[in-house]
């Protein structure tokens, strides 16, 4: 069973297309993760996904319900945790979660039981009858994600849930969602933290000029980098006239960029070691996703 | 067992009834105490001098008028505050993500609006009863009416804040369309007071019936049929409706 099933979405406000036939797909107890660079539309995406966004085109299927044909249906398994604060500054805590479940057709004393173990596990009960606008950026964030998960959602979408959250706190979310995703919910998160996504997801999206320009596992795509970067430790000052791409980062150090596909190291320290100055230490500099997401997304390394 | 849909509604209104009781202060004490005002100006000061109109002393004739003005304002501001302040604090994403019909937003939404326009009216007519001495001639038209003018104006300030892009937009259509509608529409004068166009061009203004009926409801004495002003507040109702669902079906100002 698919938790999310995008297919040939298209967005477009005015001239601009924003998404030119998007397909994604989430299995249920999934936890993937969405990239892109500000502007992609990740966030268009989401809106659709959620219904805070009319698509132009295409189908957006939610565990098998059709989001055109079912719109009410689709929405009671999905839940939204936004990237803006969007909740009313002058209502407590306690309100803005109570009500949320009120929204998706949860009694007050059901809600009331789901939300004083929230409140515990995000560590809010000391804030409940807060006015929301009095509390943390941190604070805020657990609240919104206390609202999100109220109605237990069969899919939990996440835009930045982290982003200007303290670390402790941030584990604290990390470890909230883990459990959820444990529990059998599926998620999806929209991050621009590579340590994030490769702490919680399994799989991973990458969003360009609107369309999933590459998916799979998080390992498969971390694996699948093709330009590496390596920092040589060396005897002496690396020599300039070499035919390599050879960049001195320091008195003995140098950076080499190879293509990992038809080649390794060895060519490069054959040369140098031609030249009298020894390679004494490799160094991977970065790698992993954050690297394959820049070099797929037309980044630091393409 | 209670609906989801129910749920949904009751939280809706718990929500805008509690926004506007927090602050009493600003949203059910000024009508009480403009109203107050306007009784001992007009009323007790200068009554006197105005003598009777449409055969009722100038305080029992104005009663009703500023009873259904503070209505109109409150139903109307309520909503269109609520309404626009939820799409500004994008709060409204709250429940657009959450499986509630677009009908049921309007819906929560005006109920909010008539709940506190109607409360406002009562509390109004609680100070009022201190200033005249007028009874009621039709118990039916005199709870009715407020009932229909507060959906009628809930209905148009919805639509207000659907459209407006700022806080501006939301006050400017109060201070200069409906402040003239309400003074124009027979709270302190009978239509035969006013030169012929004058008096042809109010009988489009549907303040005019809802006023005249309300009046009707106290004393028996109306400005426009009865029948006829039922017809004009429901064919205003049915089109502020049918726009409210419209902008909704095409989620102007609430979807991307």
């Amino acid at each position: 069973m698919l938790a999310l099933q995008i297919s040939d979405l298209h967005k477009s406000y005015g001239d601009k297309e924003v998404l030119a036939g998007l397909d994604l797909q989430i299995p249920a107890g999934g936890f993937t993760a969405l990239l892109g660079h500000n502007g992609a539309g990740k966030t268009t995406t989401i809106g659709i996904i959620t219904g805070l966004v009319r698509k132009s085109g295409g189908t957006v299927a939610i565990f098998g319900e059709d989001s055109d044909a079912h719109p009410l249906r689709a929405r009671r398994r999905v839940a939204l945790m936004a990237q803006d604060y969007n909740f009313s500054q002058f209502e407590t805590v306690e309100n803005v979660v109570l009500d949320q479940a009120g929204f998706y057709g949860i009694g007050r004393k059901e809600a009331r039981q789901r939300a004083d173990r929230l409140f515990r596990i995000l560590e809010l009960d000391h804030v409940r009858l807060a006015q929301t606008r009095n509390l943390s950026g941190g604070l805020k964030k657990r609240m919104m994600l206390a609202r999100a998960v109220i109605s237990q959602p069969g899919l939990l979408v996440l835009d930045e849930p982290t982003a200007g959250v303290d670390v402790e706190a941030r584990h604290m979310i990390w470890d909230f969602l883990r459990q959820l995703n444990r529990e059998g919910a599926a998620v999806l998160l929209a991050s621009h933290y590579f340590d994030e996504v490769e702490e919680l997801c399994s799989r991973a999206a990458v969003l360009k000029d609107g369309r999933i320009c590459a998916e799979g596992s998080v390992a498969e795509l971390s694996s699948k980098l093709v330009t590496r970067t390596v920092v040589f430790e060396l005897s002496g000052p690396p020599p300039a006239d070499l035919d390599l791409p050879l960049e001195p980062c320091g008195p003995n150090c140098a950076e080499y960029t190879y293509d990992s596909a038809s080649e390794d190291i060895s060519r490069a320290v054959t040369a140098l070691a031609s030249r009298g100055c020894r390679v004494l230490a490799v160094r991977s500099r970065g790698g992993g996703l954050e690297d394959y997401f820049l070099s797929c997304s037309g980044g630091r390394s393409s | 067992m209670i609906s989801s849909y129910a749920i949904a509604y009751l939280t809706m209104v718990r929500r805008e009834v509690l926004r506007f009781s927090r602050v009493w202060f600003r949203t059910l004490l000024p009508p009480m105490v403009n109203t107050a005002l306007y009784f001992i100006i007009f009323g007790s000061l200068m009554g006197g001098r105005i003598g009777s109109m449409a055969s009722l002393n100038y305080t029992d004739f104005m009663m009703p008028g500023l009873v259904m003005m503070s209505v109109v304002i409150c139903s109307y501001t309520n909503v269109a505050s609520s309404m626009y302040s939820a799409r500004f604090q994008k709060y409204i994403e709250e429940v657009l993500v959450a499986p509630v019909p677009m009908w049921l937003i309007v819906l929560g939404f005006v109920t909010g609006g008539v709940i506190r326009g109607v409360l406002v009216g009562a509390l109004v007519l609680l100070v009022a009863v201190n200033f005249t001495s007028i009874g009621v001639f039709s118990p039916f038209h005199a709870l009715l009416m407020p009932l229909l003018a507060s959906v009628l104006f809930s209905l148009a300030g919805f639509i207000n804040a659907v459209y407006a892009k700022s806080f501006d937009d939301i006050s400017v259509i109060p201070t200069l369309l409906l402040t003239p509608l309400i003074y124009l529409g027979g709270v302190f004068y009978t239509l035969d007071l006013l030169p012929s166009f004058w008096a042809g061009l109010s009988r489009f203004n549907p303040l005019l019936y809802v006023i005249s009926t309300f009046r009707y409801g106290f004393s028996g004495v109306e400005d426009a049929p009865v029948g006829l002003s039922y017809l004009v507040v429901f064919g205003v109702m049915l089109m502020f409706f049918l726009w409210a669902v419209a902008l909704l079906r095409r989620g102007r100002g609430l979807i991307g």
